[in-house]
């Protein structure tokens, strides 16, 4: 099998997320890459939850709608997902599960008594899981001692009983359809939240600060748990509001901080963005996107808050605002977008959404792309101090308390360049100037950053065009089809000119969004482009392979 | 004693005999002699909200963040929580910290980090051109409220004492002397303090008379005692024509969110090895 994809469903909170971890480890061991969507309702117990895990010979970041193998802890699972099998996909379940649910004759099936085992062993219910994969591991041809291995690596104290219920499960099981090893090394498993958070401390994050709120969560739970190892605070406050102006203040004593959030609290957090904009004082935004207006779908996917991201908060200011679309961009762009944040003082918001902040896959940490560590503009002692002196860049030099020789005095308010409150006319005028200056050298900066990537052929002229996460789909896709793909990443300040390079000899641009609007579409028209068909999705589902491949197809016919 | 005079080139535009002038005063002989005494000047930061108080940044040539409405607080917690060698002084309104930004004060409270909230209480909203406040009386007539407003006012220091505040006194723009030793009380005192001071707007809500024959300063009180201090605040609620009681109410020895924040040593050094150790794991 060159490439293949596994389900994995039961309850929520009967240990999905776990046994996903340990399925893509078994293939991730075996050679093969590995790409792991989540799918969850916002409730902590009960309810459908399930995982699907594809492994394919080449790094992916899509899944796709067939099943190669169903396993399955509850019936509902076989209800839900039986017709999304493959012609010869196998389901993998208890027996008397397989009994009661009385699929059609002609499914491969295989059926343990999970349910049995697990008493025998007096072992919690939580452990189906782990008799399901040593089943699973035996079905596709996995020896016993690598099961073992990662077993170990995944379970602490309760280790010994899970290992003698894996091994009873692969005992019971049988040799279905023995999976051909590729010969490569196996890559990190990460997620994209963890891509972010290791980009961010690679960029020299010394401060997190979050209140929860899905898709980001993950990213407050990361650095809580690693501040030790990365020398990091950790702050959970009241509120989004809290969370953004802690940020500030500490960013204002000179430190690197970083916030996360969703489209609902970065409402709250919108005033406070527009108070770094006019105190120069950096803030880096990790702003995940799931279905809105309002609560929307907490736990799904989305891409409708690019707009939101461009325009938010009162008033004229520059912001950089970056869309990785995979796990080696996430980890490479949240460090540079805090690099920049600092350099140019200014907000930097990483636009990112579930299905990239959820999704695993395979990092490598050598694709990434060099990661300038740029050093903040700092005031060298020799003149009097003024936080906001204006200069060629408009960049003002920075000091951070307490420093003996310089008052530091920083400001929401309009201000002269010692950051004292101005109305006059003129010096309003020359601070906006000094401030919105600054985006002309960033822009210019940009220029050697890969601020909008293309694949596939160039000599094609049709290609289609997407943001954030989209990308594994899109380029997996076009690979297939022969087709070109233009992926923006810099979205502020829009990279026009490399966009425009990117456009040459393209007759046909094809939108693909997780929105219901086309936000990325019409942004390009902004600037002179016209994209000529869009394809939209708004369920709260990313797109599968299969399905953008069908309407692509009807778009190109 | 020389003393800086702490003057910026900001032209003062508050009103001739604004209770502000008390506080802006009083902070600056307070920084002075505690900039000789006890800690530099450039460790003080000033942190304000939005409305007539807010100015005071602009009038003390010391560090300082101008925040926006009701918000002062989050940012000073940042401040200190990011170097707690700093000194932290945060300036609120009525309308900023016990309006739009009480949840903020709440939590700072409970957390007990190490900053100084001086309270500018005018009791209503001035900069905006005459409505009413959280601790403006009821049946208060602002623009808002032209038949008088129908809810009673918040007791804020109750409402701090229940949050776990570990310093709380009321000062008056009346009293210079007490309202200094407040300021420094407050200052040195280690976790969150707040000073409610009664600041005498004297366009829109002149009290200097109304407060000259009601305020007294505490005596015999013990601010150690929890009870005493619940009654103390409890003597007048910002609405009957009580008796004032200005002074400290509560002070409390307890351990700071800094002190407790855990603090793992800087290493930034090793920052990439442990990037590719944590990723080894992942294998």
């Amino acid at each position: 099998m060159r490439d293949f994809s596994i389900l994995i469903g039961g309850k929520a909170g009967s240990g999905i997320d776990k046994s996903t971890l340990i399925l893509g480890d078994l293939l991730n061991q075996s050679g093969y890459r590995v790409y792991i969507y989540r799918d969850y309702p916002s409730l902590i117990r009960g309810g459908h939850t399930f995982s699907i895990i594809r492994a394919s010979q080449t790094k992916i970041a899509a899944h796709r709608d067939k099943i190669d193998f169903l396993l399955a802890l509850n019936k509902e699972t076989l209800d839900l997902h039986l017709t999304k099998l493959s012609g010869d996909g196998k389901v993998i379940c208890d027996v008397e599960l397989l009994k009661e649910a009385a699929l059609p004759v002609q499914t491969m099936t295989l059926g343990v008594p999970i349910v049995k085992f697990v008493k025998e062993e007096n072992a919690p219910e939580v452990m189906r899981n782990t008799c399901l994969i040593g089943a699973f591991a035996k079905a596709i041809g996995i020896k016993i001692e690598l099961l073992e291995k990662i077993l170990k690596k995944n379970f602490g104290k309760s280790i010994d009983v899970n290992i003698k219920i894996a091994k009873k499960g692969y005992d019971a099981s049988v040799v279905m359809e023995s999976i051909r090893l590729p010969a490569q090394d196996a890559l990190p498993l990460i997620s994209g939240s963890q891509a972010i958070c290791l980009g961010l401390i690679k960029g020299g994050l010394q401060v997190y600060v979050s209140y929860p709120m899905t898709p980001t969560t993950p990213l407050l739970h990361f650095f809580a748990e690693q501040a030790n190892d990365f020398s990091l605070k950790v702050i959970h406050p009241e509120s989004e509001l809290g969370v953004i102006l802690m940020a500030l203040g500490f960013a204002y004593a000179g430190q690197k901080t970083a916030v996360g959030t969703s489209g609902g609290g970065f409402c709250l957090m919108t005033e406070s963005l527009s108070l770094s904009g006019m105190s120069e004082v950096p803030a880096v935004i990790v702003l995940g996107q799931r279905p809105g207006p309002s609560t929307g779908l907490p736990t799904y996917s989305s891409q409708s808050d690019l707009n939101f991201a461009l325009y938010a908060g009162q008033g004229e200011f520059v912001r950089f605002v970056v869309a990785p679309g995979d796990l080696e961009e996430a980890y490479y762009w949240s460090a540079c977008a805090l690099n920049l944040a600092w350099k140019y003082q200014i907000p930097s918001i990483i636009l990112t959404d579930k299905n990239l902040n959820e999704g695993i896959g395979n990092f490598d940490v050598n694709e990434t792309g060099e990661i300038k560590e740029d050093n903040p503009y700092l005031w060298d002692g020799t003149t009097d101090y003024h936080r906001y002196a204006d200069s060629k860049t408009g960049i003002s030099p920075m000091a951070f308390v307490p420093e003996k020789n310089a008052v530091i005095k920083v400001s929401g308010y309009e201000h002269d360049e010692l950051g004292i409150t101005t109305e006059d006319a003129a010096v309003t005028k020359k601070m906006q100037d000094k401030r919105l200056r600054k985006e002309k050298y960033l822009i210019e900066e940009l220029k050697s950053f890969p601020t909008v990537k293309t694949y596939g052929d160039d000599k094609q002229t049709t290609a289609l065009l997407c943001w954030g996460s989209n990308k594994g789909v899109c380029v997996e896709l076009a690979q297939t089809l022969g087709l070109k793909v233009i992926q923006p990443l810099v979205l502020s300040p829009f990279p026009e000119h490399a966009f425009k390079e990117a456009m040459r000899g393209i007759k046909k641009l094809i939108a693909v969004e997780d929105n219901a609007t086309g936000q990325l579409a019409r942004l390009v028209k902004i600037y002179g482009i016209a994209v000529d068909d869009t394809i939209l999705k708004y369920d709260g589902r990313p797109f599968t392979l299969d399905e953008l491949e069908e309407k692509v197809k009807e778009k190109i016919s | 004693m020389s003393q800086n005079n702490l003057n910026t080139s900001a032209p003062n535009t508050w009103c001739p005999g604004c209770g502000n002038f008390a506080i802006l005063n009083g902070i600056k002989k307070v920084l002075n002699e505690l900039s000789e005494e006890v800690c530099p000047l450039e460790k003080f930061v000033l942190v304000s909200g939005i409305g007539c108080h807010g100015k005071i940044v602009d009038y003390v040539n010391v560090n300082s963040f101008y925040s926006i409405h009701g918000r002062s607080v989050p940012v000073a917690e940042g401040i200190k929580m990011a170097n707690s060698g700093l000194k932290v002084i945060c300036f609120a309104g009525d309308g900023d910290a016990y309006g739009e930004g009480l949840e903020h004060l709440i939590f700072a409270a409970k957390r007990n980090v190490d900053i100084t909230v001086i309270i500018h209480n005018n009791r209503l909203y001035s900069l905006t051109a005459f409505q009413y406040s959280p601790t403006s009386p009821l049946g208060f007539k602002g623009r808002s409220t032209p038949n008088g407003t129908i809810e009673p006012p918040l007791n804020p220091l109750e409402l701090m004492l229940a949050s776990q505040a570990t310093y709380l006194a009321r000062g008056s723009s009346l009293k210079l002397d007490l309202l200094m030793r407040l300021f420094r009380e407050a200052i040195m005192h280690k976790g969150f303090a707040l000073v409610d001071v009664l600041q005498v707007c004297v366009t829109f809500n002149n009290l200097y008379e109304y407060y000259s024959k009601h305020v007294y300063e505490l005596e015999n009180h013990d601010p150690g005692n929890f009870q005493a201090a619940f009654n103390a605040i409890r003597e007048w609620d910002y609405n009957s024509d009580a008796r004032i009681p200005l002074g400290v109410f509560y002070q409390k020895e307890a351990p700071t969110f800094e002190d407790k924040m855990m603090s793992f040593p800087a290493d930034i050094e090793s920052k990439d090895s442990k990037i590719k150790e944590f990723l080894s794991k992942r294998m």
